[in-house]
């Protein structure tokens, strides 16, 4: 056992000593660099650590919680102790508890922690973000200003212990660019981004790649126009189709099922997407920031087919919303260091499809391709959606000019039915992700 | 309140002498200017989901924040050690930033000055468990008796203090003890035939348990909750396009935070980035518009006695008679644009680097009869109550969408219509407002605002307002 392993146990021990019927303890550690690049000088270096550790109490069917950054002795007893006198103020839930014993249990290494990365000297990975934004900077004379670029790394360790016997941790690792390049012309000021961040050094993308896509997506978006209200089919890229999933995650989120709260409750079995759609969420594919090789109520991760071919197989589900639903736990309890876990996502992503992106666009005649969504808003209960959007329109079968300030809308039930292309490009660039997907009809309000 | 009477000389025997050494390693490689950020937070909260009180919790966190300014330059570490070794050696890794030889710390320190914007009569660790566990009942209780549609209620209710010292080069401490309180109802409804909304509202700021007992009661917050989600039941889809949209007073005031404030911070304009840079003197909005930011309003969610660099927050005026006067600006921005702070440096925590934010945004009354705009308004949108919302700083477009709205048909409000959002350009969508109100209203004390990944408590309040053309994105085209 490592220390912090020993820490989450004895932690859990203390707390059946003291009263509990059962506990559960989650403590973390990490180490953050972070260095942003603005105009070819280095603006801000940060570097720092920080732990912290979280317990959650039963007794009987009372739960309590508590957390702390102080890992003293006394500082884990006063978390300890805050976490029962709590459950004595909380109600009798008769679905509280922890997951079945046969549910315990680690897949073992997934590859999520690259040592590599601790090696990486501070000068190596400032130079990275300098050149990523050299890159952009020197695409185009349009590309006149930056928000500036950065190199994030992070090294971290998380610990899972219950009072069912379960002890385990495991590390993670993650590096990554990012550049904000600003294009300028004819009074229009534009800005756009691009990243890449990975578990491994070595599968981070070229800061010459990510420069260029920056300042391409700046400078496409240069001069836009308003179009006209009307409905027209809809393309997502991935970086838009992502988001929308992630909408989509919500109202699969068995919390959101067990309350009534989701335009899909009571439609497991049933056709809610187009033949096309199969959505996944699998959180054992090795090196992908949605794995883990336990969740965090130490249940075994798994790959879960949340719909096939349009058909709702399964809601994503904690142990708490399987009982109350009459279910068996998906493996996606999700928390900080403490209080009841939630529901979240593995690798949660819509199934390629065998066309080529750019294959989809030529087939649409008059469209909206969406490369930018802001304040979407997306109720979970009625399935209603309205956001914010920038983007090219399409003439013909091609990207023709830059739009703005207009929104999207439809409702989240009839967009899955009406889901009609869906593109070979899928890419994991974080826990949720989707290739590109045409809509066939959304309503596009502008002037 | 001086050092010696403090949270941190009390709790962990911090002195004048510690803090003067580990500013002397902040600079030890050289840079203008260094400050410490300690911090210790408690929080609380306890929910109450299906008429069971499912969670509690509390928990502590606490650190320090060192940061070296350098120039353009800014190097920053924290450590959620308080010992001395580790915060000397923080200080070594935040000094990096530098590269030459030490800089002089001023010696001794004056304290800054301050309001007293929250007095605290009884700090929340001292009152009962019970009476917390008593208000998420109430609030259970009201919304399912508001109507019997009604068959969920979450309702949350956290509270928390923040304990601070900031120590800088230049000799000025400041310490605050920052209360924070929210009470917050989420509620479903559901109709003969199945349709099913929902209905949110919430509230409080720098107050304490006792403003739920005596000003805002839990009832208040679940009906509001509950009338919500009653009136969605019945809302038809929203319209698509451009149309006059008039505002009520308190919380849509978001369209303020969105569609000028962001962009009116100074870090954008220093940088060149925001569509508001070089905009000063210029007329970015009606002449009937006057915005400030005001972090000095007795406990509001936005308001400070001092921000988080330990400069006095203050009354900003943003736009005036729709000329824009100036920018937020904190400590780094206001040293290169050779201004002053304009105690708009806020953060996250110990482990964020402050950055220019708004407070308590709002736009003072006008002369007009909320009544009377909507009268004057043949063909429209009336929107109450909002989500979120969101901006590009650098285009200036931004987007805020509404939970709560109805037509306005020749001049009366007619149906409710389902959410929607609304979208415009930050420098010309408040040159478009005809009308304003004599009814200013602050939010209830719920807005939390997110910036390069930190997000920070904030207020917002408008009279009703009348903007003559708005895109409104629904799906009834």
């Amino acid at each position: 056992m490592n220390d912090l392993e020993q820490l989450a146990s004895d932690a859990v021990k203390q707390a059946l000593a003291h009263g509990a019927s059962d506990a559960e303890c989650t403590a973390a550690e990490g180490d953050e660099f972070s260095a942003v690049v603005r105009m070819r000088e280095i603006e801000k270096l940060t570097e720092a650590g920080s732990r912290g550790a979280g317990i959650r109490v039963l007794v009987g069917k009372r739960a309590g919680s508590s957390y702390t950054s102080d890992l003293t002795k006394e500082g884990l007893e006063r978390m300890v102790k805050t976490a029962l006198e709590l459950a004595t103020i909380t109600s009798e839930d008769p679905f509280a508890g922890l997951p079945e014993e046969d549910q315990l249990g680690s897949v073992g290494d997934l590859s999520l922690y690259d040592g590599e990365i601790s090696r990486l000297q501070p000068e190596w990975k400032i130079a990275q973000a300098k050149r990523t934004e050299e890159v952009a900077l020197s695409i185009d004379p349009r590309i006149a200003n930056s928000e500036g670029a950065s190199f994030d790394s992070y090294l971290g360790m998380r610990v899972f212990a219950n009072s069912r016997g379960f002890v385990g941790s495991y590390r993670t690792s993650s590096c990554g660019i990012s550049v904000t390049p600003v294009a300028k012309h004819n009074g229009s000021m534009e800005r756009d981004y691009w990243y890449s961040s990975a578990r491994a050094a070595s599968r981070m993308e070229s800061p010459e790649l990510v420069g260029k896509l920056a300042a391409d997506r700046a400078l496409r978006r240069l001069n836009p126009r308003k179009v006209a209200t009307q409905k027209v089919p809809v393309i997502f890229e991935p970086r838009t189709a992502r988001a929308l999933l992630g909408d989509l995650f919500d109202a699969v989120n068995g919390s959101a099922i067990y309350r009534g709260a989701s335009f899909l409750v009571g439609k497991l079995g049933e056709t809610i997407a187009s033949e096309l759609v199969t959505i996944v969420d699998d959180a054992i594919l090795p090196g992908l920031f949605g794995s883990s090789p336990f969740d965090d109520e130490g249940v075994r991760a798994r790959r879960t087919v949340v719909v096939e071919r349009g058909v709702l197989k399964s809601y994503l589900l904690n142990s708490y919303s399987a009982r109350k639903l009459g279910l068996k736990t998906t493996g996606n309890a999700s928390r900080g260091l403490s209080g009841n876990a939630g529901v979240g996502p593995g690798n949660f992503f819509i199934e390629a499809g065998g066309k080529a992106p750019e294959k989809i666009i030529g087939g649409v005649r008059s469209g909206f391709y969406v490369t930018e969504l802001i304040g979407t808003a997306s109720n979970t209960v009625t399935g209603d959606y309205s956001s914010g959007a920038a983007g090219l329109w399409i003439e013909n079968g091609e990207l023709a000019y830059p739009v703005s300030e207009i929104t999207i809308a439809g409702n989240l039930k009839q967009m899955l039915m009406d889901l009609r292309e869906i593109g070979s490009d899928l890419d994991f660039r974080g826990a949720i992700a989707a290739p590109t997907i045409l809509i066939g009809e959304m309503t596009i309000s502008g002037h | 309140m001086g050092l010696s009477q403090s949270f941190f000389a009390e709790r962990f025997g911090l002195t004048e002498h510690n803090l003067q050494q580990y500013l002397n390693e902040s600079l030890s490689a050289g840079g203008e200017y260094a400050d410490l950020y300690f911090e210790y937070l408690s929080t609380s909260a306890i929910s109450i989901d299906e008429g069971i009180v499912k969670s509690a919790t509390e928990g502590v966190t606490l650190g320090v924040g060192v940061r070296v300014i350098a120039g353009e330059r800014t190097g920053y570490a924290y450590s959620d050690d308080l010992s001395p070794e580790k915060i000397k050696k923080t200080a070594r890794t935040a000094a990096c930033i530098a590269r030459g030889p030490a800089s002089v710390v001023k010696t001794g320190f004056e304290e800054a000055q301050r309001h007293n914007l929250y007095p605290m009569l009884r700090a929340p660790h001292e009152m009962g468990l019970i009476e917390r566990v008593d208000l998420v009942k109430r609030a259970d209780k009201a919304a399912r008796a508001y109507d019997p549609r009604v068959f969920q209620v979450q309702a949350t209710y956290a509270d928390s203090v923040r304990q601070v010292l900031v120590a800088t080069s230049e000799g000025r401490l400041s310490v605050d003890r920052q209360p924070m309180a929210r009470l917050s109802v989420t509620v479903l409804a559901k109709d003969g035939n199945g349709v099913t909304q929902s209905g949110h509202s919430g509230g409080g700021g720098r107050v304490t348990l006792e403003f739920f007992l005596n000003e805002k009661t839990p009832e208040h917050f679940a009906r509001e909750a509950a009338r919500q989600a009653i009136v969605q039941l019945g809302a038809v889809e929203a319209p698509a396009g451009e149309m006059t949209v008039v505002l009520g007073p308190g919380w849509p005031g978001i369209l303020l935070h969105e569609a000028v404030g962001h962009g009116l911070e100074a870090d954008f304009n220093r940088k060149g980035v925001s569509a508001f840079t070089g905009r000063v003197g210029q007329q970015v909005a009606s002449p009937l518009c006057t915005v400030i930011d005001d972090g000095t309003i007795g406990s509001r969610r936005g308001s400070l006695n001092v921000d988080d660099e330990g400069n006095a927050t203050q009354q900003n005026v943003l736009i005036e008679n729709g000329v824009l006067r100036g920018y937020l600006q904190d400590k780094l921005s206001s040293r290169l644009m050779r201004t002053k702070s304009t105690g708009s440096g806020r953060r996250e925590s110990y482990q964020h680097i402050p950055m220019p934010r708004m407070t308590n945004t709002y736009m003072l009354a006008g002369q007009s009869d909320p009544e009377e705009i909507v009268r004057s308004v043949e063909k429209g949108l009336y929107c109450t109550t909002f989500g979120g919302g969101q901006v590009d700083i650098t285009s200036g477009n931004f987007v805020f969408a509404a939970s709560e709205s109805y037509l306005i048909e020749n001049g009366k409000l007619t149906r409710p219509v389902r959410g929607a959002t609304l979208v415009g350009n930050g420098p010309e969508a408040l040159k478009y407002v005809s009308m304003v109100g004599n009814d200013l209203e602050l939010d209830e004390g719920i807005g939390v605002c997110g910036k390069e990944g930190q997000s920070v408590p904030v207020g917002v309040g408008i009279p009703t307002l009348k903007i003559d053309r708005m895109t409104v994105g629904g799906t009834a085209a």
